[in-house]
C-alpha cells in the first residue's frame, strides 16, 4: 500500500531526476549527459569495483579527521561548558573559526604538511571541529540548574553531577553536533580532494572532467552525495531513536 | 420572529460541528440576550470554544445556523469583536497599533483611528503605554490591549475566549469587577467562555453550562438576586456560594 | 569572567592570543608562523594594491549576486512551503538533501556548466545559501501564533492584508535567522568556490602568495577574510535579536 507521502517523494524524485534527463536529451549544454547515461556510468563503475576502491581513499582522512574532532572537540567543549575561564579563553577562537571561511587555509596546509594524508587529515578537522566544540559547550552549560541542584541537594560529588546529570543532559545536542561535524567533514573531505592531491573520488571527478567523459564525472558525484546524505540521514534517525524526538541542533 | 430579533442579539440554532468522525458538537441551540453577558462553561473539551469560534465566524458548522440580530453569519463580521486567550497582540507593533489593528484593517484613516484608540487605551487605563511594545507590559496589561482593541471597533457583541486565564489570580479578580461595569455601562452584548465556576456566576447575567461528548447545553442558569447587589458583596451573598455550589455538584461527575 | 572584581568583555581572550602569536613569531618556531605585527605591516602595504583591491571587489560582488539570489528565491520558496502542502511535500525531500550535501562536489559540475568564472562563483555562493534560508523561512511560517491568524479573520482581513501585515512580520525572526546562517554559509561557499575555480579573487591571490611562499601576505589576506566574516556574523545577529520578541510564542 502506498501511502500519501511516499507516493509524493517518488513523484517529486521522478520530477527532477526527468527534468534532468530531458535537459540531457535536449542538449541544453555540451556537458550535460542524460540522467540514464551517469546512472549506467555508476552501475558501470560499480561492477568494476573502481567506485568501492575510490570510496575506501575518500573515507579515511574523513573517519580519522571526525574520529579526531570527536575526541578533542568534546573533550574541549565540555570543559569550556564547565570552567568560565576556559570558557573566556578558548570560545572566541572557535566563535570565529564557526563565522570564518577556514577553507582559506588549504594552501597553507598544504605548505607546510604536503599533499598527503596528514592535510588531509587537516581539512576535515578544521571544518568539523568548531560546530562540535561549540554544540558541546552549549549543551553543557545549558544543563538545568534545578536538575543540577536536585543532585547536589542530594549530596552528589562534583563528579557525578558531571557525568551523571550534566553529560546525560547534554548528550542530545552533543550528538547533534557530531552529526553536523561530519557533514561539515565531507564538505572538508571532498574539497581536499578536489583542493589538494585527486585521489579517491575526487581523481575520478577530476580526471573524467579532463577526459570529457562527463556521465563517469556525474556519477561519482551523484554517488558522494547520495552516501553522504544517506549517511547523514542514518545519524539523524540514530538521534531521534537514542533521544527520542529529543534533537535540537545548532545548525551551522 | 420579531419579538425574537429585539430581544437576542445572537441565535444559535441545532448547530453541529464534526471533525472528521467526531462529534464536537451535536445539536446545540442557545439564545443570548441583548445587552447582557451569557457565559459558556463547562469542562475542557466540552466545545465552548469551538461554539465561541462558530459564532464568531473563524470556524464553519457542519450544519445549523447562527443569526446575529436576526442575520444569518458565516464569516467574521463588523457586529462581532473577539477577545482572544492569549491576547493575541502583534509583538511587532505598538499598544496604540496593536488596538487600532481592527479600524486600521477596516481602512480608516491614521489619525482617525489613533484618536479612536487613544480613547479605549484611556478607558482600560493605559494611558502613557501607547508607544509601548507588548513584550513591555505584564500579562494583564497586555489583555487591556486585547479588550481596548475589541472595544474600538464598537461591535454589538464581544466574543471573549477564556480572557483572564493567563493573567494572575488578583488581575483576574480585577478584571471580573471591570467587567461587571463594563457590561453595566456599554449596551453590549457579551458572550463569555471560562473554565472557573466561580468566574461565570460572578460575571454573568445566565450562565449555559455545556457538557461533553457530544457537546450539548444541559442546563441553563440566571443568577438574578446579587446582580443589582455592591460588587464587594457579591463573593459572599448566599444565592452566588448556593448556585456555584450546584453548578459543581452537576459537574464534579465529568471531571477525569 | 572576572578579574580582580571586573568583568573582561567577551572577546578580550584574543589579545593574549594575539600576543602569544607575536611571541611565538620572534621567536621564530615556524617558517609558516610570521610575527603578527609583520602581517599587519604587510597589510599596511598590500591593502590599497591593485591586485587586493581587485580580489576584494570580486569576491564581494559575487558573495553579494549570490546571497541576492538565496534570498529572493529562498524567503518566497520557504513561505509558499509553509502555506501549501503539496508543495511543501515535493520539494522538502530536496531541501534537506541539498541542506545536508556535501556542495563542495557539485562546483567541478558548475565549473564545466558555467565556465571558470564569476557565474560558476555566483552559483556556489547561491547554493550554499539558500537551502537554510528557504528550510527557515518555512519553519517561521508553520509556527505562527494560530490565534494572531484568527484575530485578523475576526477583524475581516483580506489575504492579502493578512500577508503582509501578520505573517511575513510573525516569521521575520526566524526569516532572519535564516538569513544570517545563510549568510555565513555563503562566504564559505563564495571562498571554497575560489579556492577550486582558483583564478578569480582571493584563489587566484592565494595561488600567487603560495606558490611564492609569501607568508606575512597569505596571513595578512586571511585575517582580513576572518574579520569580514565575523563582523558580519555578529552584525547579522545583532539585527537578528533585535526583532526576536516578534515572534509571538513568548507572549
Amino acid at each position: 500500500m502506498l501511502s500519501r507521502s511516499f507516493f509524493l517523494k517518488i513523484l517529486s524524485g521522478a520530477l527532477i531526476f526527468g527534468a534532468w534527463e530531458y535537459a540531457g536529451r535536449v542538449g541544453v549544454n555540451y556537458a550535460l549527459p542524460t540522467f540514464l547515461e551517469s546512472m549506467k556510468a555508476l552501475i558501470d563503475m560499480t561492477i568494476s569495483g573502481l567506485i568501492f576502491q575510490a570510496y575506501a581513499d575518500t573515507l579515511r582522512p574523513l573517519v580519522v579527521g571526525v574520529l579526531i574532532s570527536a575526541f578533542i572537540g568534546i573533550g574541549i567543549g565540555v570543559w569550556v561548558g564547565l570552567s568560565e575561564k576556559f570558557d573566556w579563553l578558548i570560545s572566541p577562537i572557535f566563535i570565529i573559526m564557526q563565522a570564518a571561511p577556514l577553507a582559506a587555509l588549504i594552501p597553507l596546509l598544504i605548505m607546510a604538511y604536503g599533499i598527503g594524508l596528514t592535510s588531509k587529515v587537516f581539512v576535515v578537522c578544521i571544518m568539523a571541529m568548531p560546530v562540535i566544540v561549540l554544540n558541546t559547550s552549549v549543551a553543557v552549560k545549558n544543563t538545568p540548574s534545578s536538575v543540577k541542584e536536585m543532585a547536589r541537594s542530594f549530596l552528589g560529588s562534583r563528579k557525578d553531577v558531571i557525568l551523571k546529570i550534566i553529560i546525560p543532559s547534554a548528550s542530545p545536542v552533543i550528538f547533534a553536533g557530531l552529526r553536523l561535524g561530519v557533514s561539515a567533514g565531507f564538505i572538508g573531505a571532498i574539497l581536499a580532494e578536489l583542493k589538494i592531491t585527486p585521489t579517491g573520488v575526487g581523481d575520478i571527478i577530476s580526471y573524467s572532467r579532463m577526459t570529457a567523459d562527463y556521465p563517469s564525472m556525474y556519477a561519482a558525484i551523484f554517488s558522494i552525495i547520495l552516501l553522504a546524505v544517506i549517511f547523514l540521514n542514518i545519524l539523524e534517525k540514530i538521534e531521534d531513536v537514542l533521544f527520542k524526538g529529543n534533537n535540537q541542533g545548532y545548525i551551522s | 420572529m420579531s419579538n425574537d430579533q429585539i430581544e437576542n442579539a445572537v441565535t444559535v440554532k441545532n448547530v453541529y460541528k464534526n471533525y472528521g468522525d467526531v462529534e464536537a458538537l451535536r445539536d446545540l441551540s442557545l439564545e443570548f440576550p441583548k445587552g447582557q453577558l451569557t457565559s459558556l462553561l463547562g469542562p475542557s473539551g466540552c466545545g465552548k470554544t469551538t461554539l465561541l469560534k462558530i459564532i464568531a465566524g473563524l470556524l464553519p458548522a457542519t450544519q445549523g445556523e447562527v443569526l446575529v440580530n436576526g442575520q444569518p453569519v458565516n464569516k467574521p463580521g463588523p457586529d462581532r469583536a473577539f477577545v482572544f486567550q492569549d491576547f493575541a497582540l502583534m509583538p511587532w507593533a505598538s499598544v496604540i497599533r496593536n488596538v487600532a489593528f481592527g479600524l486600521e484593517l477596516r481602512g480608516v484613516n491614521k489619525s482617525e483611528r489613533e484618536s479612536i484608540a487613544t480613547k479605549y487605551i484611556k478607558d482600560v487605563g493605559l494611558t502613557g503605554f501607547e508607544h509601548s511594545f507588548p513584550h513591555e507590559l505584564s500579562g494583564g496589561m497586555r489583555q487591556r490591549v486585547g479588550l481596548a482593541r475589541a472595544l474600538s471597533v464598537d461591535s454589538p457583541v464581544l466574543l471573549m475566549d477564556e480572557p483572564f486565564s493567563a493573567v494572575d489570580e488578583q488581575t483576574r479578580r480585577k478584571f471580573q469587577e471591570d467587567l461587571l461595569n463594563l457590561v453595566k455601562n456599554e449596551n453590549k452584548t457579551f458572550i463569555f467562555v471560562t473554565h472557573s465556576i466561580e468566574e461565570a456566576v460572578y460575571v454573568s447575567d445566565q450562565v449555559a453550562l455545556l457538557l461533553p461528548r457530544p457537546s450539548r447545553v444541559s442546563e441553563i442558569i440566571k443568577p438574578s438576586s446579587f446582580k443589582n447587589k455592591d460588587i464587594n458583596s457579591i463573593r459572599k451573598d448566599s444565592e452566588y456560594l448556593d448556585t456555584v455550589e450546584r453548578i459543581w455538584k452537576s459537574l464534579r461527575s465529568y471531571v477525569e | 569572567m572576572y578579574l580582580f572584581g571586573y568583568r573582561l568583555p567577551g572577546m578580550s581572550s584574543l589579545i593574549l592570543w594575539g600576543l602569544l602569536w607575536e611571541i611565538l613569531g620572534q621567536m621564530e618556531v615556524s617558517f609558516f608562523l610570521p610575527p603578527l605585527t609583520a602581517i599587519f605591516s604587510t597589510l599596511g602595504e598590500i591593502y590599497n594594491s591593485k591586485a587586493f583591491i581587485r580580489a576584494l571587489y570580486e569576491t564581494g560582488y559575487s558573495f553579494l549576486a549570490g546571497v541576492f539570489f538565496a534570498v529572493i528565491i529562498g524567503i518566497p520558496t520557504g513561505i509558499l512551503m509553509g502555506k501549501n502542502k503539496l508543495l511543501d511535500e515535493l520539494l522538502l525531500p530536496w531541501v534537506n538533501t541539498f541542506m545536508s550535501a556535501p556542495l563542495t562536489a557539485l562546483v567541478p559540475v558548475l565549473m564545466v556548466l558555467f565556465g571558470f568564472g564569476l557565474k560558476s562563483i555566483i552559483i556556489t555562493t547561491t547554493l550554499f545559501a539558500i537551502w537554510i534560508i528557504i528550510l527557515n523561512s518555512r519553519a517561521g511560517v508553520m509556527q505562527i501564533n494560530r490565534s494572531l491568524v484568527d484575530m485578523a479573520n475576526s477583524f475581516g482581513a483580506s489575504p492579502i492584508d493578512a500577508f503582509i501585515k501578520i505573517y511575513f512580520w510573525a516569521a521575520l525572526p526566524e526569516i532572519l535567522g535564516g538569513v544570517r546562517i545563510g549568510f555565513i554559509r555563503a562566504v564559505k561557499g563564495v571562498i571554497i568556490a575560489q579556492l577550486l575555480i582558483s583564478i578569480v579573487g582571493f584563489g587566484a591571490l592565494f595561488e600567487l602568495y603560495s606558490s611564492r611562499f609569501l607568508m606575512t601576505h597569505f596571513w595578512a589576506v586571511i585575517i582580513v577574510l576572518f574579520a569580514l566574516a565575523f563582523t558580519l556574523s555578529e552584525l547579522l545577529g545583532v539585527l537578528a535579536r533585535k526583532v526576536d520578541y516578534y515572534a509571538s510564542k513568548r507572549n
